[in-house]
């Protein structure tokens, strides 16, 4: 099982529910998100293109986070989500610089937090926050091993991409271009 | 003319508009973590080479700051975590991978190695002192009886801590000025130069300051060698590590690097030991003072560099 999210940068509005959706259902502090929307606008004017993307932890399969961990509070989870296990974090950050999405942040707390892909709703049928909440139903979430996962299907179907693949994280979000 | 706008709506603290989440705690421990590599690397050599009575400050009296170096730079570790209460955790486990696990448990070796090694030479520094109970007589008897292989001990788990504040940055891909393997032995360098410099200023002996004089001018080629090699490495590879060397060639970086690290921290004290070894009477503070600073500032500047270089944005 591997999971995976594919998000339509054609469908995506920017609206920014998927980032309220997930500070409501993970009681993300304020202040701080898990995931967030980026407008890139790139052209020379008047022929101008914007691409909107809503970004989160890629949940690599090579990912430099849970390598560079000294406690191994950082960790592949089920279907390759990376997770953080709170009491094993020292806060030492070495995650959080390893990490080429700036993915992660120190929580008030003390320990490294970040996109979950809802693990708790996922193991429960259910898709995670920002999926469910998409006014425009951009975001695809499934397993990718399954041929007949949403994800998998809408992936075989179109273009995409994935964010800076040189870095060689293997990154597990993909972008429909 | 084309351009690329990009806005991001993530606004986390530490992290936006530009990582900043290792601050002074980070840099000053490997400043002091490199000393004490330095001084411990060159007080296992020159014991284990029989000039513990030829080079006597470098083996004997040197090495007992570096577990006042050590513990200051394990206070500053300390003080860099977010989650203190758990910073036991890097001792539950070994990880290969990390880095940073590497150095916890090679702390754990160099420590109580470089407290030994002071307490077997505390009576040069202090005539008088009394050990009282009597095990503690006998744990000094054994550990006198089996130098040796305390100085090997010593003179390997110093050169692993001297490497692996290097490897620490160079591991994280994710900040291109920090992705070189060059930054192990340059910091190895720059500690090792670190700790020669202490020798010199604390010795009166002659010979072995001009010794260690002469290995520091020997070190601080080696570094300037590495630091060209570093930016040569930059330039002949991606956007983003050009874009990172830039920092330091033209960039915000430029002038307190070329100033502070590489003319201020290695060319002006390589010119006065040089001098110095001429015959020429210099007050040996300047090149030792000017060394640590230099030693100080890499570790600043490549800490806070390396945190404004990325991929994205």
């Amino acid at each position: 099982m591997r999971y995976a999210m594919a998000i339509d940068t054609k469908k995506c509005v920017g609206c920014s529910d998927c980032v309220v959706a997930c500070q409501t259902e993970n009681d993300v502090p304020i202040g701080y998100c898990r995931d967030w929307v980026v407008e890139v606008m790139d052209g020379t004017y008047p022929q101008l293109e914007i691409e909107l993307r809503s970004e989160r932890c890629n949940h690599c399969e090579n990912s430099p986070c849970v390598r560079c961990c000294p406690t191994g509070a950082s960790h592949y989870s089920e279907g390759g989500i990376v997770l953080v296990t709170k009491n094993e974090c020292i806060g030492c950050s070495a995650c959080i610089t390893s990490c080429p999405y700036d993915a992660r942040f120190v929580h008030p707390e003390g320990y490294v937090d970040k996109c979950t892909f809802c693990l708790h709703r996922v193991k429960k049928g259910m898709q995670p926050a920002c999926v469910a909440v998409c006014p425009t139903k951009c975001m695809y979430f499934g397993d990718l091993d399954d041929p007949n996962s949403e994800v998998s299907k809408v992936l075989k179907k179109r273009k995409h991409k994935t964010l800076i693949p040189e870095a060689g994280t293997k990154p597990h979000l993909y972008f429909l271009i | 003319m084309r351009e690329e706008i990009i806005i991001s709506g993530r606004n986390n603290p530490l992290i936006d508009p530009q990582l900043h989440v290792w601050h002074w705690e980070i840099p000053t421990y490997l400043f002091l973590g490199g000393l004490a590599a330095g001084l411990l690397f060159f007080a296992g050599l020159y014991y284990l080479r029989g000039k513990e009575n030829e080079y006597k400050t470098a083996v004997r009296i040197a090495p007992m700051l570096a577990p006042i170096a050590l513990a200051l730079g394990l206070i500053a570790l300390f003080l860099d975590l977010h989650h203190k209460l758990y910073f036991w955790r890097l001792y539950t486990t070994i990880r290969i991978e990390s880095p940073m696990s590497w150095g916890a448990w090679t702390l754990m070796v160099v420590t109580p190695v470089s407290m030994i090694w002071s307490a077997l030479h505390i009576k040069d520094l202090f005539p008088n002192w009394d050990w009282k109970f009597d095990f503690a007589k006998e744990l000094i008897a054994f550990f006198q009886k089996n130098k040796k292989i305390l100085a090997w001990i010593m003179l390997i788990s110093a050169t692993i801590l001297g490497i692996y504040t290097g490897i620490l940055f160079s591991a994280f891909n994710a900040r291109p000025l920090w992705n070189t393997s060059i930054l192990g032995p340059l910091f190895l360098a720059s500690g090792l130069s670190a700790g020669a410099a202490v020798v010199i200023w604390m010795s009166k002996n002659h010979a072995e300051r001009k010794r260690f004089a002469q290995l520091d001018l020997m070190i601080i080629g080696i570094e300037l060698f590495l630091i060209i090699h570093m930016f040569m490495g930059f330039l002949a590879s991606t956007q983003v590590q050009i874009d990172a060397a830039n920092l330091f060639l033209g960039g915000e970086y430029t002038a307190p690097f070329w100033g502070f690290v590489v003319l201020l921290g290695m060319i002006v004290p390589a010119i006065l030991e040089g001098m110095e070894l001429k015959g020429y009477k210099i007050p040996v503070a300047i090149p030792v003072v000017l060394v640590l600073f230099g030693s100080i500032m890499l570790r600043f500047i490549i800490s806070n560099a390396g945190q404004a270089s990325r991929w994205l944005y």
